[in-house]
């Protein structure tokens, strides 16, 4: 693969090569020195248009384990905040020769856009509503952890799917796994024409939510109730709120987070035995690590610049051995 | 009906040279004409439509057209030339020259400018403009409000006098039912078209693409096909209570050539357009998320496309109009979402129809060759046609190269095209409009002297 856009158009092969991959790297963690050299000299630009606490820490984290060099740039006081367009900022950034940028961006298709200006790898890190494959790889990572292969789990994905590009994401990662995914939500939050787009089905209340095997729940955020999606937070929280009423001992349970606590989810399952929650933020890591890899030393990438500059070829640097170990 | 040559533009003072175009395969339904004929054109008119080879007219141009079609120019009643005030993406001057380009001896211009083209002396200065530069007629609409804010109406009858060619808001819809009621009324005094950009608001939010199943997996918010069809529903309601008449600009859901089909059923006075790309494309094409597909109304789904090319065939849909809407690169070349509505289309309209649905057999040629002036009619201006005597307004075009939208680039200024890298079928060669020759081709070799 050359750039990570999307979990649209992505095989089942590609996905359980970058998770095995992932696999390797989780061995390398638990070692005392947990850095590789596989990146080492190689810059990659970090540019997120949104607020975002995990996803840029764990990005950033996973390029310098990979000894990469990162620039990262935050929307507010740069240049993006003073009204640069994005193609410029993107031609400013390509100065530094990134092999990879990565890219939050509040717009459906950003990181497509960027393809076209930069011979850099590019990751999405969200955009908009639209996809946030990096999440739904953790996400998929995680589960399989768990359960083992997903073909024939059900798992139902609960909450406002209409904003959530982690449901977008998800569902299709999911499902490329064999999993059967059902979107639950009120009528209002599930986007119109979803199950023709989409292989899923779609419930609009709880009532069936014994038969899944993974509860995974979305974040409602608070501004929903003024564009008339929800009446209220208190009656959206009571007919789909994920408590230990609702949730079976053997279900497992996932959230992207942040966790709006006493919304979407109740507190005593967030920290009970069902959650999968903090596993999720562990395998973000190395996840992330393992789609760097994927992309910068693929067979796919343009060698030319990098051969010309003397540097030697990314095949050579394909095995991910830890700093001070033996090879 | 006016004849177009009312309208203004550069030509009016230009020679206006004799034409011989011999052996072409002319078609003209309006004037019940479909014959391999010599076409002869004299003091800019057409003199003559003569058996092949037997067409003569001293020292006028004889152009060997044998295997092309001569049909009556294009009429484009829905276009933006950006004048004033948006002048890096087009201006009278290259809008029409566009116009020429694919074929037009005529179009007419939206008042959507910055700022909005809301009184007379606006009306008079564009008009100014147009003799100056334009190379096809183009006349101007006013705004139906003063500066589009949708709560006063403009002096809608000393716009008439100045030479106005119509009422429209169009970019934005009449929000409040009682201020187009109002402009329905007046139009008994001002007289003229009111062409109506049919949308609700409120149900359109900030939606940026047709609502199905391709919003859904992208995540963009949806503009339902409804948010058309209930303003249009509305709005035939409010001309049929006033006994006004109202034009629907590019129309673009099933559901709104139904709401059309009914008014005009109930005897309505309404008449509606469709663009090539409603009537070619689909929301399928935003999976590439790419902004030159963004356009408001948006491309809708394949339903939708079907019931506008059925309503073209049946007479629902009037004519074909472009909605050429330029923009410079810097509003196309960001995120789908923040990307500026439009598509420009003129040059490119009637070789899209006749590759995607005249060569498919899906339309008849002749009917689409109607549909493509019929657009004068709406807003009391003759149709051009062949018959002897007419003005010549006329288009040459052979049906068989192969072309790449812009390849050659383009005469507009701008080039946010929906067609652009598309392979199309045949080509329009040359443009008489009003009796001057407005464009030629540049592969096309000037004609044969004899």
């Amino acid at each position: 693969m050359r750039h990570l856009l999307g979990v649209d158009g992505m095989k089942r092969s590609d996905i359980e090569r970058i998770l095995e991959r992932a696999e390797s790297f989780a061995e390398v963690g638990r070692r005392d020195i947990k850095k590789v050299p596989t990146l080492r000299g190689r810059t990659v630009v970090s540019l997120f248009y949104e607020a975002s606490t995990r996803t840029s820490s764990s990005f950033e984290l996973a390029a310098k384990r990979l000894s990469a060099d990162v620039v990262s740039v935050k929307s507010v006081g740069s240049s993006v905040d003073k009204g640069e367009s994005l193609k410029d900022t993107i031609a400013t950034l390509s100065a530094y020769g990134p092999e990879a940028i990565i890219i939050r961006s509040p717009h459906a298709g950003a990181a497509n856009l960027v393809t076209r200006w930069t011979e850099a790898s590019v990751i999405n890190a969200g955009d908009g509503k639209h996809e946030h494959p990096s999440q739904a790889l953790l996400d998929v990572f995680t589960l399989r952890r768990r359960v083992g292969e997903l073909d024939g789990k059900r798992i139902w994905i609960v909450g406002d799917v209409l904003h959530s590009r982690v449901a977008r994401s998800c569902a299709l990662a999911f499902t490329a796994m064999g999993a059967r995914v059902t979107l639950a939500g009120p009528p209002t939050l599930i986007p119109r024409g979803i199950t023709e787009g989409i292989e899923c089905e779609v419930a609009h209340d709880l009532d069936d939510l014994g038969e899944a095997d993974v509860v995974y729940a979305l974040r409602m955020q608070h501004e929903r109730m003024r564009g008339s999606f929800v009446p209220s937070l208190r009656e959206y929280a009571a007919r789909y709120q994920i408590d230990s009423r609702r949730l079976g001992s053997r279900q497992l349970l996932m959230h992207p987070g942040p966790v709006n606590r006493g919304v979407e989810l109740s507190s005593e399952v967030i920290d009970g035995p069902s959650s999968l929650i903090t596993e999720q933020v562990e395998s973000g890591l190395v996840v992330r690590m393992a789609i760097l890899y994927e992309l910068l030393t693929s067979g796919e990438r343009p060698r030319g610049r990098r051969a010309a500059a003397g540097e030697p070829d990314s095949s050579e640097l394909i095995a991910p051995t830890p700093i001070g170990e033996p090879a | 009906m006016r004849p177009i040559s009312d309208l203004d533009w550069r030509g009016r003072a230009e020679p206006r040279p004799d034409l011989v175009i011999s052996r072409a395969a002319v078609l003209d339904p309006r004037a019940g004409i479909d014959d391999v004929l010599d076409v002869v054109v004299r003091g800019g008119e057409v003199a003559e439509l003569a058996p092949p080879g037997t067409g003569e007219a001293e020292g006028a141009e004889v152009i060997d057209a044998e295997g092309k079609h001569v049909f009556p120019a294009f009429f484009d009643p829905h276009v933006h030339l950006r004048t004033p005030g948006g002048e890096d993406a087009e201006d009278v001057e290259t809008g029409s020259r566009a116009a020429a380009a694919g074929g037009y001896c005529g179009i007419l211009a939206m008042a959507n400018t910055i700022p909005p083209v809301d009184t007379a002396a606006d009306i008079s200065a564009l008009r100014e403009r147009a003799a100056a530069e334009a190379s096809v007629p183009v006349g101007f609409l006013a705004t139906l409000t003063r500066g589009m804010a949708g709560e006063e109406l403009t002096e809608m009858a000393d716009l008439s006098d100045a030479g106005a060619v119509g009422f429209s808001d169009d970019g934005l819809p009449v929000r409040d039912a009682n201020v187009l009621r109002r402009a329905l009324s007046y139009q008994r005094l001002a007289g003229l078209q009111i062409a109506l950009h049919e949308e609700d608001p409120d149900l359109s939010g900030k939606g940026v693409m047709h609502e199905g199943p391709v919003s859904a997996v992208l995540g963009l918010e949806g503009i339902p096909a409804v948010s058309e069809s209930t303003m249009i529903a509305r709005d035939a309601a409010l001309a049929a209570y006033e006994g006004a008449r109202i034009h629907v600009q590019h129309l673009s859901a099933r559901e709104s050539v139904d709401v059309v089909a009914a008014a005009k059923a109930a005897g309505v006075a309404i008449s509606c357009e469709a663009t090539p790309h409603h009537l070619t494309l689909t929301d399928e094409e935003v999976r590439t998320l790419d902004a030159r597909f963004k356009m408001n109304p948006p491309l809708r789904a394949e339903a939708d496309r079907q019931a506008l090319v059925e309503g073209l065939r049946a007479g629902t849909v009037d004519c074909i109009a472009t909605d050429h809407a330029p923009h410079p690169p810097q509003r196309k070349e960001v995120p789908f979402e923040e990307a500026a509505m439009g598509v420009t289309g003129l040059e490119t309209a009637f070789a899209v129809i006749h590759t995607d649905l005249v060569l498919p057999g899906v339309l008849d040629l002749g009917l689409v060759v109607e549909r493509m002036s019929a657009g004068a009619t709406a807003f009391g201006f003759a149709p051009p046609t062949l018959a002897p005597g007419s003005a010549a307004n006329l288009v040459l075009f052979d049906p068989e190269p192969e072309w790449e939208a812009g390849a050659d680039g383009w005469e507009s200024r701008s080039a946010n095209s929906c067609f652009d890298g598309r392979r199309l079928r045949g080509r329009v060669l040359m443009t008489v409009a009003a009796g001057g020759v407005a464009y030629r081709q540049r592969s096309f070799a000037l004609g044969v002297a004899t």
